[in-house]
């Protein structure tokens, strides 16, 4: 009787109630995020076998320190950040004019409609937007036939396709509107006055960008920042097929670490390392900006 | 244009696409002087008020200030400042780094800007409040803040746009008359935008009545109160009562008046301020100009009867609406609520004495 009382009172307060809503989700992030996660922490801790999938379970740092210490990991890690850093940086430089304009100039009834056509792009696959621009750029893609038929050029030029510039071009683009939509919310938060009363103190309208608009615009610049540069380290597809194979990135190595040569104690290293890596400069990068986050309205 | 305008408009129009926001206002605003401008919303009176800033380009029409055309001259090179109806407190900024926002291009040592800032907050009661983050203010304080910052870069002129609304009634009243303090101590003008008629008679110098973008009345507050030139200028500011009335002639600037209710009266020509605006002539007068007469109280001017319909008790007033003999209407008097003199009960008949000298004729 006490116990179903108990029960009765558990299952109408406001947390069993708030967490019986989360709890699908919740369950489905453990499964498919914490599980898996943990397994690949696991596993770098142990020791490889010489079978297939074969894991002697056996604790060791040595994945580790091979992951640190041999240079080519290491040049690839600082290749992946190199990429991710210049994808960052062009997607939130490009972004930032495109979230500013719909947010000042476009006609309140015309936001959500500009907002729509802005992920357009989404309504083909990713894989598909990557492919695409290998056709564009690629050595017999539209830019090197383009140019060879109207004879500027004699041979396909190869800068354009198989670099580190074609796989920061594609991955910018793919990710352009994740940079977009937080700026743009970011923007449309701060008050118009707060602009007005910037002119009317005696900045100039660029001064007043740069004191008042980008700061206030900042939480969204840190947003998009983060939700572009952590995915890209992790990327795979975009280098595999613009790079052809050719430029591995930090994802690639693990792949074939996991997969290619079966040493899945070492490839989940150099995975925890990554992400050890990405989720300190995260870290760093949001406590730079620690001052522009804590603004409260 | 005056030799001591500080602000000059001339024929000033607006348009917003078809909407006609600002028809030909023509004022000079003294230099020194606050200056409200008041009206319901959609007067026009905000409109006005960021055209003298500089937010707002007009279609015709000349503004000066300080006998310089402002034709093209940017927000940021007006010898104006503005306290936003919002504040516009930068949120991202301390007390301190808001006030001394528009000193960055200012050309004294830091240490003189420092000092400037920590007077600027002193002279608006927020002394050691500097540090603190501004959205941890009160919307009081928020409002000091704001006059700070704009005083701190010594203006021409004060603009502010509703300034005291956000407030509550008590703190609206001590923000009124620190306002009128300030203005006295800084000796700069100030001009008031606002829809509270009583915050007009009680801060400004002189008030600009505007309805449908045009100055209806532009006048000090006695005035305005007392010879309103319209019956809608009457009506906006305070109550206003008003009786059905007929001119039978005109003489040595005396005006006789067939007023229903009240019997023929002889209303001076300077009562009547207002040309013909196409209405019904009337005769209007201030709830408190009429004096309800107690027993053996015997009438100084002129008395008229009629029955008390509605008795509203303030505590230091009493108001009361009394339907006169012979008129459709009641009409509103308010008296003062003094020993000796009882509130009446509605229903009792009523001696109501009255002047001509605070008749005001519409015609």
């Amino acid at each position: 009787m006490t116990q179903r009382s108990n029960w009765g009172r558990l299952t109408r307060s406001p947390a069993f109630n708030g967490y019986a809503l989360i709890s699908p989700t919740a369950l489905y992030a453990l499964l498919l995020l914490a599980a898996p996660l943990a397994t690949v922490v696991y596993l770098s801790f142990q020791t490889d076998g010489s079978g297939v999938r074969e894991v002697i379970h056996q604790f060791t740092l040595r994945n580790y320190l091979e992951a640190w210490t041999d240079p080519i990991y290491r040049a690839i890690m600082q290749r992946s950040l190199f990429v991710s850093f210049m994808v960052t940086l062009a997607t939130v430089v490009l972004a930032f004019p495109v979230a500013y304009f719909v947010s000042f100039h476009v006609a309140p009834n015309k936001k959500s409609l500009w907002l729509f056509l802005i992920t357009i792009p989404f309504w083909t696959s990713y894989l598909v937007r990557v492919f695409l621009w290998k056709v564009i750029l690629g050595y017999n893609g539209v830019i090197n036939s383009g140019l060879k038929s109207i004879g500027l050029i004699d041979d396909p030029l190869t800068w354009i396709n198989v670099n580190v510039g074609a796989i920061v071009m594609t991955l910018a683009h793919a990710y352009a509107p994740f940079a977009i939509l937080p700026i743009f919310v970011a923007l449309e938060k701060i008050d118009r006055s707060l602009l007005e009363a910037g002119r009317d103190l005696g900045e100039s309208a660029l001064m007043t960008f740069w004191r008042v608009t980008l700061p206030l615009a900042m939480p969204g610049v840190v947003g998009a920042v983060l939700i572009v540069f952590i995915p890209t380290v992790g990327d795979y597809v975009t280098p595999d097929i613009i790079g052809g194979g050719k430029i591995p990135l930090i994802a690639n190595v693990i792949q074939k670490q996991l997969l290619a040569i079966d040493n899945m104690p070492l490839g989940s290293a150099v995975a925890v390392s990554a992400m050890l890596i990405v989720g300190v400069i995260s870290a760093v990068f949001v406590l730079a900006n620690a001052r522009f986050l804590r603004v409260k309205k | 244009m005056s030799k001591d305008a500080m602000i000059h408009l001339q024929d000033v129009q607006k348009y917003y696409g078809d909407y006609h926001a600002l028809r030909g206002i023509n004022c000079d605003i003294r230099a020194g002087e606050f200056f409200s401008l008041l009206g319901p919303s959609g007067c026009g009176k905000t409109t006005l008020l960021r055209t003298i800033a500089g937010f707002e380009d007009i279609t015709s029409g000349v503004v000066m200030i300080d006998g310089k055309h402002m034709e093209g001259v940017p927000a940021n090179k007006r010898p104006t400042n503005m306290v936003f109806q919002s504040y516009a407190i930068f949120p991202h900024l301390t007390v301190e780094q808001n006030v001394g926002f528009g000193l960055r291009r200012d050309p004294r040592p830091k240490a003189e800007k420092d000092k400037a800032v920590a007077e600027a907050l002193e002279m608006v009661g927020l002394k050691g409040f500097g540090s603190r983050a501004a959205h941890a203010l009160s919307g009081g304080q928020r409002q000091r803040v704001a006059l700070a910052r704009a005083l701190i870069l010594k203006p021409k002129v004060l603009l502010l746009d509703e300034p005291l609304s956000a407030l509550d009634k008590k703190m609206r009243e001590n923000m009124q008359v620190e306002l009128i303090k300030l203005q006295r101590q800084v000796g700069i003008t100030f001009i008031l935008v606002t829809h509270d008629q009583e915050e007009a008679l009680v801060m400004s110098d002189r008030i600009a009545v505007m309805f449908e973008g045009e100055i209806a009345q532009l006048a000090d507050p006695e005035t305005l109160y007392r010879l309103p030139n319209s019956r809608r200028v009457a009506d906006f500011i305070g109550h206003m009562n008003f009786l059905p009335a007929k001119v039978a002639g005109e003489e040595n600037g005396e005006i006789d008046v067939d007023v229903q209710g009240l019997g023929r009266c002889h209303i001076s020509a300077k009562q009547a301020p207002g040309g013909n605006r196409g209405e019904e002539p009337s005769v209007g007068f201030r709830p408190e100009t009429l004096t309800l007469l107690y027993e053996g109280q015997t009438a100084t001017d002129r008395e008229a009867t009629g029955t008390v319909e509605e008795v509203v008790y303030y505590g230091d007033m009493t108001y009361y609406d009394v339907k006169l003999d012979g008129v459709d209407e009641p009409v509103r008097l308010s008296m003062r609520n003094v020993p000796g003199r009882p509130v009446l009960d509605r229903g009792v008949k009523a001696r109501v004495a009255w002047s001509p000298s605070a008749l005001v004729l519409f015609r």
